[in-house]
């Protein structure tokens, strides 16, 4: 059977009609598909989309918060805060910075320094960051930039909070100083959990107490929500959180007590230590030479860089916590109270002293040509008699002698509150086991124990090491742990925190051993080495003088001004005044200052002076001149 | 007389007007006029603009639903040899801008013939298989496809793979409806999904890059992801009823791109939410169920696959264009009908809707 034309029509416009059915069903599904996308969108994921809305529109402008100031135990500032405008450029904003520095200096001055200061902060810096290239604007020179703003897409004019050390190079060991924030400060401040605090900071504590109590006087940063546009200009301020200022500390340094003991090392090298040895609070704490810390705030000029990096002094040298020294014969009372407390000598029990000690075939002598003769405990310490400390060293053995300078703190750190403190070396048997690595360097010789006794060998210890034991010994063997910070205080609620009140331990020490270590100390001011530096003083004081060799003179007669100075011994002194009720203990350490008595006891005399007395010192100390046959 | 005269007139002027196509098309329109304004009032603003546009594309839709689709049928020969002229001397001589050539300057302005195939590509389709109606073989189909290839490659060739899809569906449309075997569309898919490798070695770098940053936008969170991200936050963070006409964040700060015209639908996503986005989505349903429905009753060959096409270009348009502001599919320039700000794309979509009008108000005429 034929199919009629119409049929043929008809079945042609079913099937096209079923086409349009599956069409419509296609595009039915599609935009199902569509509803379902947004359903997603906008119910199952909007709380996210909102939260990126958000972000998109709110940015948060931190404020950074005013640093903590840092006064010390009589209350004179030593760290402030001052704002001053400051002309800064965003390189990532700025098409040529040449051209652009170029243009700036048409309209306020910019000295060649500026521009070299400002490349080092280009090396150092991420692009997306601010960079000073002027600071300290005066009103006009602002004035002049604002009216010329619009020539420089990228530059700005900032209002910066600058730290300031009103007292320059006073105490800068000890307080360090902040600068910009460089990789390996971020990762501290990502370790600190401190990346949101410090979105508005650029500077950071570097050294001493900037950076030791970094955390602490930083403060809180504010932020300031402000909607903003695609192009990241801001619409309207939208709510304002302040920032908190960073807590201020107060110290138990006394600025004047220091100013005085650096103005006694004059221009020597060396290093001075004073405790209060009731608390472990450090009233002076000095490294010679200083330096400037304001020269660091807003960047350090590359000559003044190299000038403090490549001085013969090493001005950046903390040598009070870093320079780590044999203590010669400052070690002595510590080596006599040892035997007492061992019960290896008693202080009536005396030696004859030939000039030298026989050990093992080796001839150790002592300074004295001849010989001190009869010597008891008192005369050793007194007169610093050599042979008496072979002896006992010998005796002691060096595991004993180990133990107890380790008792009291000597070659540990000592936990004050300034980063990368040295350790110094206590010599031991198990110390030359880690120390080298060939196993006949390893072992220890019955007579490398000898010139220990006398401080000298392997020992090494930093002066804040030898000032914490002589304040420990000057407290009757309560120990505290050197501490710069007296309390911080916090900037909200006027809360003081105290710093190490407690002590850190109570050596078993028996107290008429003491008393005759203090006794025999006593005796070094009144009628031995120390006796020239301190005549006259007005007040009782304990002493022991110390020169450590620095260069080996073997076979031949020391004469110290002769010999080259880098080559001449370090000269010690350690001290506690007053004797019946010490407020103060002292190590001082003069690098290649020859003998204690000479060139360290004076600086001691001075510093006494000073905090016992009130008595201002006319001018540097100055070398006795006529060394005495000691040590 | 008088009010003889005007009841005439109003007789006149609704005639040939499809009443739901014109319904529909108006709500939209109010939809889009309402949107533009919210996208531009901040700086300059183009609704009037935008409402001037619709009353041209309203007289082209009223004119183009008088004339009889055997008319249009003239023009479908013309039309399509002029489209394709003009895309070969784009080719030729066309004014590069932005890395693409589209444009063909004419004197004091300048024209994108692409534009005219989207009307000419199916218009000249459905006139091709009306004439072989009677006899439509496998060589008929092959030239079909010949014939919507050549403007196709020309204008993917500018690079505008935007309106080359465009093009390129509403022709195949055409074909299909006019009866494309089954087995050849399966073939077809079959074979463009092997032929996908080797696509991507002649696809443009912005091509592979729109296309890469669909799959993974934060690849290029600053480049071409950052469309896709700030459009997908604007529509995400519209939630179910949106932030309010005027009040969308994401528009007003200006983080979302191009957004009066191919973004608007983040725009209105965003102030109107999933409700408004249901009566939009609900909207063009309809208006591609009311062509559908038009064409399902249509009487010629001619008008039945011309009006298929049409109606599902509007589909194409609306699905292209929400699925790549929504992050579905790959940016392309595609315009939301009604709703983008645009003189020409609106001018057009008013042509197709004329064309529907026509072909639904003529279809007794034909018949008889």
């Amino acid at each position: 059977m034929r199919h009629s034309p119409l049929n043929t029509r008809d079945s042609e416009l079913d099937r096209f009609r079923f086409r349009i059915a599956i069409a419509a069903t296609v595009v039915v599904a599609a935009f199902a598909l569509l509803i379902g996308r947004f359903v997603y969108l906008q119910i199952v994921q909007h709380d996210y989309y909102t939260t990126r809305a958000e972000d998109n529109r709110i940015s948060l402008v931190p404020i950074a918060p005013n640093r903590g100031v840092i006064v010390d135990r009589n209350g004179t500032i030593m760290a402030r805060n001052y704002s001053a405008f400051t002309l800064e450029i965003t390189p990532s904003k700025v098409d040529d910075l040449d051209e652009t520095i170029d243009g700036i200096a048409k309209v306020i001055e910019i000295l060649p320094k500026d521009r070299r200061r400002f490349r080092k902060l280009l090396e150092e810096s991420k692009s997306f960051e601010s960079l000073p290239i002027r600071t300290r604007l005066t009103d006009e020179e602002v004035a002049r930039f604002a009216a010329n703003r619009y020539l420089f897409p990228g530059v700005e004019v900032k209002a910066r909070l600058f730290r300031q050390y009103p007292l320059g190079p006073i105490a800068s060991h000890a307080l360090g100083y902040i600068n910009r924030i460089n990789k390996s400060d971020l990762e501290t401040i990502e370790k600190n959990d401190q990346e949101a605090n410090y979105k508005g900071t650029d500077h950071i504590g570097k050294t001493g107490l900037e950076q030791k109590y970094e955390f602490a006087l930083h403060g809180e940063t504010g932020y300031e929500e402000v909607e903003i546009d695609a192009g990241g200009r801001a619409v309207r301020s939208l709510a304002r959180t302040a920032p908190v200022s960073g807590n201020n500390l107060t110290l138990t340094l006394d600025t004047r007590l220091q100013e005085i003991t650096e103005k006694a090392f004059g221009d020597r090298r060396g290093a001075l230590v004073a405790i209060e040895p009731s608390t472990g609070g450090i009233l002076a704490l000095v490294s010679t030479p200083t330096f400037d810390p304001n020269l660091f705030v807003d960047g350090i000029r590359s000559e003044d860089w190299d000038l403090l990096n490549n001085s013969p002094d090493r001005p950046m040298v903390n040598r009070a916590l870093n320079g780590a020294y044999p203590p010669g014969s400052t070690f002595k009372p510590f080596m006599a109270l040892a035997a007492l407390e061992l019960g290896k000598r008693t202080p009536g029990q005396t030696i004859s002293d030939p000039g030298y000690f026989n050990f093992g075939g080796h001839q150790f002598r002592d300074d004295k040509k001849g010989g001190h003769g009869l010597v008891d405990m008192y005369k050793s310490i007194v007169a610093s008699c050599d042979t008496y400390y072979y002896m006992l060293a010998n005796d002691l053995g060096i595991d004993n002698i180990a133990r107890f300078m380790g008792s009291i703190g000597l070659g540990k750190k000592t936990g004050v509150d300034i980063e990368g403190e040295s350790e110094g070396v206590l010599p031991s048997p198990e110390w030359k086991k880690r120390r080298f690595k060939r196993p006949e360097q390893q072992k220890w010789f019955a007579g490398e124990t000898i010139s220990i006794g006398i401080g000298q060998g392997y020992n090494a210890y930093t002066p804040i090491q030898l000032a914490q034991a002589v304040a420990t010994v000057a407290n009757d063997g309560v120990m505290f742990r050197p501490h710069l910070v007296r309390y911080i205080t916090d900037s909200r609620t006027g809360e003081k925190t105290m710093i190490e009140p407690e002590p850190l331990r109570k050596l078993p020490w028996k107290q008429q051993n003491i008393d005759f270590i203090k006794k025999a100390m006593i005796g070094v001011n009144r009628e031995g080495t120390g006796a020239r530096a301190f005549a006259g003083a007005g007040y009782e004081s304990g002493g022991k003088t110390g020169t450590a060799q620095v260069f080996s003179l073997k076979g031949s007669d020391y004469k110290g001004g002769k010999l080259k100075q880098e080559l001449r011994d370090h000269a010690l002194f350690i001290a506690f005044a007053p004797a019946d009720n010490p407020k103060i203990a002292l190590a001082v350490l003069v690098e290649n200052g020859g003998f204690g008595a000479q060139s360290a006891a004076p600086i001691a005399r001075m510093v006494l002076d000073y905090y016992l007395l009130g008595k201002l010192p006319k001018g540097p100390a100055k070398d006795d001149e006529t060394p005495e046959e000691e040590e | 007389m008088f009010l003889k005269l005007l009841q005439q007139f109003r007789s006149r002027l609704v005639e040939h007007i499809d009443g739901p196509l014109l319904a529909i098309s108006l709500a939209l329109m109010l939809f889009g006029l309402a949107t533009v304004y919210s996208a531009t009032y901040d700086a300059n603003n183009r609704a009037l603009s935008q409402l001037l546009n619709m009353l041209v594309g309203l007289a082209v839709m009223w004119s183009v639903a008088q004339l009889p689709p055997q008319k249009l049928m003239r023009f479908a020969v013309p039309l399509y040899v002029v489209g394709v002229v003009l895309l070969v001397l784009v080719y030729l001589v066309g004014v590069k801008i932005n890395g693409a050539r589209r444009w063909l300057p004419i004197g004091f302005t300048r024209i994108q013939p692409s534009e005219i195939l989207k009307i000419a590509m199916p218009l000249m389709l459905a006139w091709y298989f009306h004439k072989y109606e009677a006899a439509l073989k496998a060589r008929h189909f092959a030239i079909a496809f010949l014939l919507l290839l050549v403007p196709f490659g020309l204008i993917a060739k500018q690079p505008d793979l935007g309106t080359a899809i465009l093009v390129g569906a509403a022709g195949f449309y055409v074909i299909f409806f006019a009866g494309l075997p089954w087995k050849v569309m399966v073939g077809m898919i079959a074979a463009a999904a092997s032929a996908a490798p080797f696509v991507w070695t002649v696809l443009h770098d912005y091509q592979r890059k729109r296309i890469l940053t669909l799959i993974d936008p934060t690849t290029d969170p600053l480049g071409s992801g950052y469309h896709i991200i700030q459009s997908t936050i604007a529509i995400g963070s519209g939630g179910s009823f949106g932030k309010g006409w005027l009040e969308g964040t994401q528009t007003h700060l200006e983080f979302i791109p191009e957004r009066h015209t191919d973004f608007i639908f983040a725009v209105f996503s965003e102030e109107r939410g999933l409700l408004g986005n249901c009566i939009l989505v609900t909207l063009y349903l309809l208006l591609i169920a009311r062509g559908l429905m038009i064409t399902a009753n249509a009487s010629t060959l001619f008008a039945r696959v011309l009006g298929g096409s049409i109606s599902l270009s509007f589909f194409t348009y609306a699905f292209v264009n929400m699925g790549m502001v929504s992050g579905i599919l790959p940016v392309v320039g595609v315009p939301l009908p009604f709703m983008s700000y645009g003189g020409t794309a609106l001018v057009t979509l008013f042509l197709a809707l004329g064309i529907l009008m026509s072909i639904q108000s003529h279809r007794m005429l034909v018949k008889t």
